[in-house]
Parts: structure tokens; C-alpha cells; sequence
């Protein structure tokens, strides 16, 4: 799960992370009041789940709290387009007003798990600013990198290394090693699987200072996190996407015409692939699970035929727990209540793949029965054309 | 004419009483695995399914002399469960569970280290040796005894591979579901490693995805070490950047990760790369074809 700048520097301030003064405002006047509150300059910086705000002007400089009511009031209640967002962009609903600092140095600092040594890796850089992906490509030995021990944590050492490795001296020293133990504390306590500080800066007058704040958080971790849960913001999140949630249904709402229904990731991720070689392009991902049940098919196909751009349908399904015959009978209720007119491609393979058959067959409704999956893709796009 | 389990091996069945566990025991026991314990704390001294019931891992291996485990328990109790199996000093452990918290796999990765237990998944269908013994959830009537070793980070996409060869005739020696998460217990070179020493597999399937490095690490470690014939498959080749495509562990990050850096890997070091999900099988029968 995703969260605001403003929640993860919230969380910061609560682990003793210094972060600029500012607040956060919905409304220009609330923007010009925390401006008024800050000492001359002021910057306005756009809150969504999307990098590359800077670039698209969605961070802007203020020299007055007019001028910060001006710019909360050209953001707020419009869509910023960044890198990240799609050609759609992302309405914004809140800005934070922030005070500005005097800046000598950018740096990077981040936290991630490394998925082949099981550890959590503190990475620091000197070049922040720039995106980590960038700077690993550009000069992969800028990165500092510092491998904690699950079972003792982050060592003083280990920050001091990273600390004299940014060339961090006297004050400034003392001052990563508080915030790098206590961006580890944040990292194990809120369950993240992301902790990122790009820029940390350092100011003239000798403080380090997250100036952004990123928090990425483990989803299977957050019935843990009563508090964290509350910091969902579903204005973020895809309607399509959040209706399928609660059906416990991974839906991913792609740009193509081609509808799937698929049980298991690998699979469902194969059934996109084999569309677009057949020549089509998948709307969607969607996996049902090992165990679906007829209400959730109902739902999933619910959701699938709501994304307008839908023009077939291809169900795929290898049955090992969902029985064929399970699957067939949601499948031909749902066709039923929704009453619905576009072709649907079903290929079935699997546990009791006759009876799941002779269903579809007996329903009367039109279903094009596909022997194996490039019979399916090709059929499905042949029928998404017409 | 298998890895890791065979006929011999005793299977306590962590989470027996609950209804996924009761589900697939029953499954696991018609397939002919020797399922001899269960263990639901609180329960023990009862039986389920015609099996005796442990308070704990430790009296099933006392007691009934099990050395394999399988854990159903919820994600909230998984890593636990994991750690008290290591503890009893199971050989092999499979963990079906779904959805467990990321740092709870990074404690119990550090907790298994310097230890002799083999985990296998999380998030994954489990392992197979056709015709001897299955411990986990995928469907046994589509596997066919034979010698071909399959090891995929997928379930039902295995399945899929699996009744492709077994159509063909290719029998596998042992199915190997590693799981989706991002932190596993074996991996694609772990299992490679033992499919290249067991005599009776003559080839190896690895069904990989986005997300990660592991196939690139499978495609070093073939490179180096494997003369038996490797077939690949990789889905995801349409996934969209950012994007966690219902495992944990599939999701392109900064670029990394995608279906296509790992159909290149894979390539150069020799391992043929199916070019559809519909071909795997007919794939690994073409390539067996050319071996001979």
C-alpha cells in the first residue's frame, strides 16, 4: 500500500527524523494560513501516489502566502500529470505547504528488502535528487549499501560507514547516526517494504533533513496496523480496483479490449501474454484464486464487463481446488444476471472439466468452448474485432 | 527416480483440523502420501481424518516418526509454524500459506540459517513426485511418473505445463512449486542443483515470472553446472512497471524484473525459452527430441 508525502513525514516526526515545518491543506485558504505561519518562503508541493511531481510542476515556490493560496488554488481539484501517472494524471486533493531551507547537499537514503539475501539493505548515495534507478544505472558505484542483520538490527558502524561515506563530518555525523537507526525503526515497526528519503538534505547552517518522504507498506502485513490501515486513500486507487478487494479478487485494469478471467498469477499473467500474441491486448489482469467461489466469479465478472473498453471476454481456468463445474455454473449465473451480450472464449482444463462443460453447454447461452489457451487467445480476439 | 520426497517419506500436516488442511489431507491421502500426524495446538490427543492429532511438531516426530511437514496455518501464524517445523528438525517443509507479512519471511530466513531444514515456498502448491507421494494442493491426476523435473515459481501455470507434458508422454520425476514471494525458502538454483544430481531426471523445466532476479541467477548457475537440457518458460511479458501482479513477488521495479531481461538471460546461457504457454510441453518434447 501507497501513502501521501504528508503521512510519511508525519511518521517520520513521530521517530525523531527531522522534516520541514509545514502542514497540510485542502483548500487555498488553509494553504495561504500555514504559509502565513511560516517564515517568508514557502513551497507547495502536490500530494499524489506518483513520483515525478517536480518535473511536472506540481512543487512549487511560493514568496508570499498569496502566492501559496495562487498555486494551492491552480493544484487542487486538477489532475497532475507526471511520469508516473499515465496520460490521465491524478486529481489532486490536498497540498502540503512546507517552509524552504537552505540547501547544500542532496542525498539519497533508502531501505528495501534484498529479495536474494533475505536481509533488509540500508542504500545511501551522495547523488539524491535524481531517481535510484537513474543513479544505479549511470554510476552503480555511487551507491552505498550497508546489509542489516534481521536478528540486531542496524548497527552504529554500519551508519557511521554510511555517514563518513557521504562525507558526513562532525554535527552532520552525530546527526545520521540518529536518522539512520531511526529510518531502520520505521522500516520494521510500520512492516515497509519501502522506506525511501530522496532528497535528505543537508542545509548551510549543519542539519540533515528528510525534505521528501516515501513509505511503501507491506499489504500482508497491515492487519497488524490498525493505524496505518486508516492512511488507505482510496481516491488513489483504481474504483475497479478497490471493488475487487473486497472480494478478495486481484484485479489489475489494463488499456486493451480483450477481458480475462483467470485463476492463479502465473497463469493469469500468461493468459495477457498469449492475447497479445495472438494479436490483441488484455483490459485487465484478473486472478479469481485457488479457491473461488460462485458469488466471487459473479462479482469478477462484474467488474470485468463495468471497464467499458471490454469487448470479449476469455476465462480461462485450470481447475485444481475451483472445480470446472463450480466455475461453470458462477459463470453461467452471471451471464444470466447480467444479461450479457458481448462473446465470451471459456477454456477449461482440469478437475471435473466434462460436467463444467456439459453445464456451459446446457445454459444456452453463447459461450465459445476453446480446446487449449492459443485456441482461446486466438478466438477470443478474432470475436473482440467484430 | 525423485528430489526430496518419495514413498518413504511421513508427513505431519500442520494445521490439519482447519478447513484448507482438512481439505487437502484428505487429497494428499488419497494420492497415497503417508500423511502419519497432524498438529493443531489444543488438540492433541484426538484424531482427524484417521490421523493422530499433536499439540506440537516436536510429538509428532517423537511420536509418530514424521520428517516432512506441510503448514496450512493462516498467514498470521505461518512463520511460526515454519520455525517450530526447523526446530523439530524436519527435513523438508512446505509452507502453502498465502499472504505472510514480508519481515516475518526475513526472521524466519535468519532463524533457518546454520539449520538443516529445507523450506519450501511459501505461497506455492507444494511438491509432487508423481505416483509416490504429494505434499501440497495441486491436482495429482494430471501428473504422470517419468523423468522430467519441473521447478516453477507459478501454481495452476505449472498445472498447466505439467498436463502439457504428461499428454506428450513426459513423465516427471518431481514437481517443485517454489512459490511467489519474494522470499523463499528454495530456490530455482537450489532446485536445479538437486534435479542435476538425481540420476533419474534427464531434463529440467523452470516456469519463472517477472519480478526479481532468480531466473537470472538460474541461468548463471545452468551456465556453469547443468549438461542436462533446460526448457523455460517466463510469464509476463505484458505486465505493466509498478505493478504487483498477484504474487507478492512479481512486480517490475525501476525497470528490473521484466520478462524480457529473463528470456535474454536464459538464452545465453543455452536453456531453451518456450514461446507461449500453449507450447511448453510440445517445447520440451522438441528439445528431449534433439538431446537423444
Amino acid at each position: 500500500m501507497k501513502i501521501h508525502e504528508f503521512q510519511a513525514k508525519q511518521i517520520f516526526a513521530r521517530y525523531g527524523i527531522p522534516v520541514p515545518r509545514g502542514d497540510v491543506a485542502t483548500t487555498p485558504a488553509e494553504a495561504e494560513a500555514i504559509a502565513a505561519g511560516l517564515a517568508r518562503e514557502a513551497v507547495v508541493k502536490a500530494q499524489i501516489h506518483a513520483g515525478g511531481r517536480g518535473k511536472a510542476g506540481g512543487i512549487r515556490r511560493a514568496a508570499s502566502p498569496g502566492e501559496a493560496r495562487k498555486h494551492a488554488q491552480a493544484l487542487l481539484g486538477q489532475p497532475l500529470i507526471t511520469a508516473q501517472t499515465g496520460p490521465q494524471g491524478r486529481i489532486v486533493r490536498r497540498v502540503l505547504v512546507e517552509e524552504t531551507l537552505p540547501i547544500t547537499r542532496e542525498l539519497y537514503l533508502g531501505i528495501v528488502i534484498d529479495r536474494s539475501l533475505a536481509k533488509p539493505v540500508l542504500m545511501a548515495s551522495a547523488a539524491g535528487g535524481v531517481e535510484i534507478e537513474e543513479i544505479a544505472r549511470m554510476q552503480p558505484e555511487a551507491i552505498l549499501k550497508e546489509t542489516i542483520e534481521p536478528l540486531t538490527g542496524l548497527q552504529p558502524f554500519q551508519a557511521r560507514k554510511l555517514a563518513f561515506g557521504l562525507d558526513l563530518r562532525d554535527s552532520l555525523l552525530k546527526a545520521a547516526s540518529q536518522l539512520l537507526p531511526a529510518l531502520y525503526r520505521v522500516f520494521v515497526e510500520t512492516d515497509a517494504s519501502l522506506v525511501e528519503v530522496n532528497p535528505c538534505v543537508v542545509t548551510s547552517d549543519d542539519r540533515l533533513i528528510a525534505l521528501d518522504a516515501k513509505i511503501n507498506l507491506d499489504d500482508n502485513a497491515l492487519w497488524r496496523h490498525e493505524d496505518l490501515r486508516a492512511l488507505r486513500d482510496l481516491d488513489e486507487e483504481e474504483p475497479l480496483e478497490v471493488k475487487a478487494s473486497k472480494y478478495h479478487l486481484n484485479y489489475i485494469k489494463l488499456d486493451g479490449n480483450v477481458g480475462c478471467m483467470v485463476n492463479g498469477a502465473g497463469l493469469a499473467m500468461s493468459t495477457m501474454d498469449i492475447i497479445q500474441q495472438a494479436g490483441g491486448q488484455p483490459a485487465n489482469f484478473l486472478d479469481v484464486g485457488g479457491g473461488a467461489s460462485a458469488e466471487q466469479i459473479t462479482e469478477a465478472f462484474k467488474i470485468l464487463v463495468a471497464d467499458k473498453n471490454v469487448q470479449a471476454v476469455l476465462i480461462n481456468i485450470f481447475g485444481g481446488i475451483l472445480r470446472c463445474d463450480r466455475l461453470a455454473t458462477g459463470v453461467v449465473e452471471a451471464a444470466r444476471e447480467l444479461e450479457l451480450k458481448i462473446p465470451i472464449v471459456v477454456r477449461m482444463e482440469g478437475t471435473n472439466v466434462e460436467q463444467g462443460r456439459e453445464i456451459l453447454r446446457e445454459s444456452g447461452l453463447n459461450f465459445t468452448v476453446a480446446t487449449d489457451m492459443k485456441d482461446a487467445a486466438e478466438k477470443v480476439v478474432r470475436l473482440a474485432k467484430q | 527416480m525423485s528430489i526430496l520426497v518419495d514413498e518413504t517419506t511421513r508427513v505431519v500436516v500442520q494445521g490439519l483440523t482447519g478447513r484448507e488442511g482438512s481439505f487437502h489431507s484428505e487429497q494428499m491421502l488419497a494420492y497415497g502420501t503417508k500423511i502419519v500426524a497432524g498438529v493443531t495446538p489444543g488438540k492433541g490427543g484426538t484424531t482427524h481424518l484417521g490421523v493422530p492429532v499433536f499439540n506440537t511438531v516436536a510429538e509428532a516426530v517423537r511420536q509418530a516418526g514424521a520428517n516432512a511437514s506441510v503448514i496450512f496455518v493462516p498467514s498470521a501464524f505461518a512463520a511460526d509454524a515454519i520455525m517450530e517445523a526447523a526446530d523439530a528438525g524436519l527435513a523438508v517443509v512446505v509452507c502453502i500459506t498465502e499472504g505472510i507479512p514480508t519481515l516475518d519471511m526475513v526472521r524466519v530466513a535468519a532463524y533457518l540459517r546454520g539449520r538443516t531444514t529445507r523450506l519450501i515456498g511459501p505461497n506455492c502448491p507444494g511438491i509432487i513426485s508423481p505416483g509416490k507421494c504429494k505434499l501440497g494442493i495441486m491436482p495429482g491426476f494430471i501428473h504422470k511418473p517419468g523423468r522430467i523435473g519441473v521447478v516453477s515459481r507459478s501454481g495452476t501455470l505449472t498445472y498447466e505445463a505439467v498436463a502439457q507434458l504428461s499428454a506428450l508422454g513426459r513423465g516427471q520425476s518431481t514437481c517443485i512449486g517454489i512459490g511467489g514471494d519474494p522470499i523463499i525458502g528454495t530456490d530455482f538454483v537450489d532446485a536445479i542443483r538437486l534435479f542435476n544430481a538425481d540420476p533419474d531426471t534427464e531434463a529440467i523445466v523452470l516456469i519463472g515470472e517477472i519480478g526479481g532476479t532468480a531466473e537470472e541467477e538460474a541461468a548463471a548457475f545452468v551456465h556453469e553446472h547443468v549438461k542436462k537440457p533446460v526448457i523455460s518458460f517466463v510469464a509476463g511479458r505484458t505486465a505493466p512497471p509498478g505493478r504487483r501482479m498477484g504474487h507478492a513477488g512479481a512486480i517490475i521495479s525501476g525497470g528490473r524484473g521484466t520478462a524480457k531481461e529473463k528470456i535474454e538471460a536464459l538464452q545465453a546461457a543455452g536453456i531453451t525459452v518456450a514461446a507461449s504457454p500453449a507450447v511448453i510441453g510440445t517445447t520440451v518434447a522438441a528439445a528431449l527430441g534433439r538431446a537423444r
